[in-house]
């Protein structure tokens, strides 16, 4: 528990988890290249969630890549100090020729943990996302919930500073959600992680986040930013959660009937 | 378990209704996981003997009935058409003179171990020819269309370049077996999710370590597919090379045996070859490729029971 105290400290040294500046991505399209995210400036803080919220062509899963280093900026600089940030997809994308606990070995291998440490810190990891005794279970042996919270040991399991999540609760049914959202914010309190969360649901945005980010559609802006502070544990169903939501809700659909008038 | 775990109490609690759900997190989280995980269990033996084992049994037991009852109506001389029991007892001929497994360990080793060098040189090359776009361009087409070319051809200029001993052979196998398991590990290669490239690039698999940790071990049900042919090529054009080139330095094999129940018109040893030829391929496909890919394939859950 000492060293999560001084990792902790750490981490409060540096001012930032993520620093989006003057972003901007273009990728060829058939009329010329095609502006998809225009001037993002953007910080996430040591120990922040914000989610990014948009309607579909916000390229926010685009934005996501670009901080995850899976793509280059067209302009700008991304910035993430603690090194390559985690990466949570929609689906799983555990690899289904390995055990849960493999796994979560082979994110603890390739980022250099010795061999004799790594079972250990499976397990640990294993626990924090409360599946004890999965170590051996197979993928195709565990239900979507389950398979989302392995995929988040594993990507804790990557020690990043930063947890990129794109919208990774999409495809569960909603009770599974739900539960995950508690799960979710447990853990990114436990853990101190920052949390850059990208998706289309507004109560979502409002359940897990201290900052909601919107971003308009083509090209992507931050078109407006709330501060969430009704405190934690929430509930999706809370009634402040419902007001602020019905306020975003209005901004979001403000920026899509922008696109119906021309 | 966990019921502790969140009773830390340095953050302020909303309501008493959301601190009660937050302690029951634990408990309806492993209700979830109960009620969602999908139990299998394998099939018991005698469900097994049924479904799997009787069905090939009847199928042989009904082949040797329509083989004899055309024996009986006498449809071709006995030069032509010999009886199962004539042939059972060439079989057993074969196995009072002790040379019976000395015949089928002589064609199966150099099977086996010119299946093991197309391996050998199999794998690299496609993973090459999968990875790096120049070389695919280059050999891909190549390397498909020499599948289809029947490896029975490559015998004649095998025999010329290294003359009638066992290199021939080898050489005549790899030629039919290395491009199967090269393809098969292309187009493994070429199926394996994007995801799981991107989830591996992420966690810091790049380069050879990517390919290692993960386009090998994704590809393996292609691969395996690729190795299943490239048994059956191997054994194939082993076959066509002992039948063509037989020689009294070879030993005798199971195209030896086929070729010499030729020349002596012994219609009973020609079946038995035939046969043993026959066997031979399913077996090692029974015994070493079918396990292999049903545990592979278990293993990820891709093996749908119906």
């Amino acid at each position: 528990m000492a060293t999560a105290v001084a990792e902790a400290e750490e981490r409060a040294a540096t001012q930032y988890a993520a620093r989006i500046g003057h972003v901007s991505k273009s990728f060829a399209g058939p009329a010329g290249p095609q502006l998809v995210l225009d001037d993002i400036t953007l910080d996430v803080a040591p120990g922040e969630f914000v989610t990014l919220l948009g309607a579909s062509g916000c390229g926010k899963s685009t934005l996501l890549n670009l901080v995850a280093g899976l793509d280059k900026p067209t302009a700008g600089t991304i910035e993430t100090p603690g090194g390559r940030p985690a990466l949570m997809f929609q689906e799983h994308a555990l690899f289904p020729w390995l055990t849960a606990g493999k796994n979560i070995e082979l994110a603890l291998r390739l980022r250099g943990v010795p061999k004799a440490e790594r079972r250990e810190r499976a397990e640990e990891l294993l626990e924090l996302v409360r599946l004890t005794g999965a170590y051996g279970k197979r993928v195709h042996e565990l239900s979507g919930g389950m398979r989302q919270r392995v995929a988040m040991a594993r990507a804790i399991a990557q020690d990043s500073q930063l947890l990129l999540m794109d919208e990774p609760f999409a495809a569960l049914d909603a009770i599974t959600r739900d539960v995950l959202h508690d799960e979710l914010t447990r853990i990114w309190r436990e853990t101190n992680l920052s949390v850059l969360f990208v998706t289309h649901n507004v109560r979502e945005a409002v359940r897990l986040a201290q900052r909601v980010v919107l971003l308009s559609s083509r090209p992507g802006r931050v078109a407006h930013q709330w501060t969430v502070d009704i405190p934690q544990p929430r509930r999706i169903e809370d009634s402040d959660v419902a007001e602020l939501s019905v306020e975003i809700t209005e901004q979001l659909r403000g920026e899509i009937r922008r696109h119906g008038q021309h | 378990m966990a019921s502790t775990e969140t009773s830390t109490g340095d953050q302020p609690v909303k309501t008493v209704k959301a601190d009660k759900d937050t302690h029951d997190l634990a408990g309806l989280e492993a209700g979830l996981d109960a009620l969602e995980t999908v139990h299998s269990g394998r099939t018991p033996l005698r469900e097994t003997l049924v479904q799997k084992v009787l069905p090939p049994l009847s199928a042989i037991a009904l082949v040797l009935v329509v083989w004899q009852g055309l024996v009986w109506a006498e449809v071709a001389d006995e030069t032509k058409l010999p009886s199962p029991s004539s042939v059972w007892s060439g079989l057993k001929e074969l196995w009072l003179q002790g040379t019976l497994l000395d015949i089928v360990w002589t064609s199966v080793s150099r099977g086996l171990l010119g299946f093991l060098l197309a391996l050998a040189i199999g794998t690299p090359l496609g993973l090459i020819v999968a990875r790096v776009k120049f070389v695919r361009a280059a050999i891909g087409p190549i390397l498909s269309g020499l599948q289809s070319l029947p490896s029975v051809a490559w015998v004649p200029p095998a025999v010329i370049w290294l003359g009638l001993n066992n290199s021939m052979m080898y050489a005549v196998i790899l030629l039919g077996a290395v491009p199967s398991i090269a393809n098969g590990l292309v187009s493994g290669v070429d199926q394996v999710p994007p995801l799981f490239l991107r989830a591996g690039r992420t966690l810091g698999a790049t380069g050879l370590r990517g390919t290692w940790h993960i386009v090998m071990p994704a590809a393996l049900p292609g691969y395996l597919a690729g190795l299943k042919q490239g048994w059956a090529f191997s054994w194939r054009s082993l076959m066509a090379a002992e039948i063509i080139a037989s020689s009294p330095d070879l030993g005798l094999g199971l195209g030896q045996l086929l070729e010499n129940g030729r020349n002596n018109s012994d219609m009973p040893g020609v079946f038995l070859a035939i046969f043993l030829i026959l066997i031979v391929g399913i077996a090692i496909d029974l015994l070493i490729f079918s396990p292999l890919e049903r545990y592979v394939l278990r293993s990820r859950g891709l093996l749908v029971k119906s």
